[in-house]
């Protein structure tokens, strides 16, 4: 909470129906739960990771809208591989 | 030209879709349009006590589906606009009474003598929403600046996508200008950012549409009134004019004067 918020009181409540209209209404356009989307993300991860490894704790999936239509964005950062590895400590 | 046939709905019920019909059909009328509007709340009717007719109802819209009578037997004229009619919906029966193609068949009789038909949809997304939408060339979504009814809002232009009847245009009604100022209300940016529609229109909250509707004429007679220009200005971009946006500064009041005498604003 800013400086100006907490000597005002609470954060202005539209700012708090807009963040959660865009979540909820991302969940209505797209009928994927968050339970869904977990879901969604164990199947990517054990996908992806049968070609390379990936850091599966750091794996990020949502969603991001562009006028009406609604896409899913994945940050799936892969591990390093033991050989570049192999190489930089040798280096 | 025959008629362009426009639906009015929402998702959310009591946002002010009949008060629009109401009153779009009122300024369309008043603007010098032949104006046909219809209730297609089937068993909740209330476009004809908005209108002032509630004691002219001989027919109703089922009766003209069943064959009991003409269509223009059930179209009632209005008492100050001699180009404006009502065809009631009726009270007893329920939304399965008339079909969509009941209602396309209908609106095709409708279609070469009249300039607009509007029809009022019922709440909701089932039949009596279909009803409204079959025989449309377009659709408005009427939502008001909060949670519930911009999420239902979203809901029903996803289905008219769907149904290939879009893009709609939004009404943003009863706009508080003063909790939007405070950052207590969704503004209308932050409505068009999440719902991604044309806007036609934006009507502020004014006790003389609940007053009007006391008497059964339209805020939109009253020259004084801001929601009434506001639908004035929606019936003209309806009719394809350009028209600008009202200023949704709250005029009028004690400081806002001062801040004006003091060039402030």
């Amino acid at each position: 909470m800013g400086f100006l918020e907490r000597l005002f009181g609470k954060k202005k409540s539209a700012g708090d129906a807009k963040e959660r209209l865009q979540l909820v209404l991302i969940h209505d356009r797209t009928d994927l739960t968050p339970a869904e989307l977990d879901s969604l993300k164990d199947d990517l991860i054990a996908t992806i990771s049968r070609h390379v490894e990936v850091d599966a704790q750091a794996v990020q999936i949502g969603m991001e809208h562009d006028g009406r239509s609604q896409r899913l964005i994945a940050d799936i950062p892969i591990k390093s591989s033991p050989r570049r590895r192999a190489r930089k400590t040798s280096s | 030209m025959p008629a362009k046939v426009i639906t009015i709905t929402s998702g959310k019920g009591g946002v002010g879709k009949t008060t629009a019909v109401a009153n779009l059909a009122v300024a369309l009328a008043s603007q010098g349009h032949k104006v046909v509007c219809i209730d297609g709340d089937i068993g909740l009717r209330n476009l004809d006590v908005i209108l002032g007719l509630e004691n002219r109802i001989v027919y109703d819209i089922v009766d003209v589906v069943e064959g009991r009578c003409r269509l223009k037997q059930a179209m009632i004229r209005d008492k100050k606009l001699p180009e404006l009619y009502l065809i009631p919906a009726a009270q007893t029966r329920d939304k399965n009474a008339v079909s969509p193609s009941d209602m396309s068949r209908l609106i095709k009789e409708l279609r070469p003598d009249y300039d607009f038909v509007l029809i009022d949809s019922p709440a909701g997304i089932e039949r009596g929403f279909r009803n409204a939408i079959a025989a449309a060339d377009r659709v408005v979504v009427v939502t008001n600046p909060e949670i519930s009814a911009v999420r239902d809002a979203d809901r029903v232009i996803g289905i008219l996508e769907a149904e290939e009847k879009g893009p709609a245009a939004l009404i943003l009604n009863r706009l508080n200008p003063t909790l939007v100022k405070n950052g207590d209300m969704l503004s209308p940016d932050d409505v068009l950012d999440l719902l991604a529609i044309e806007l036609i229109g934006i009507v502020p909250e004014d006790e003389n549409v609940i007053i009007s509707s006391n008497r059964g004429a339209p805020v939109a007679f009253d020259q004084k009134s801001r929601a009434g220009q506001a639908f004035r200005n929606i019936a003209r971009r309806l009719n394809g004019e350009t028209v600008p946006f009202m200023s949704l500064d709250h005029q009028g009041g004690f400081w806002d004067r001062i801040q004006r005498l003091a060039g402030r604003k």
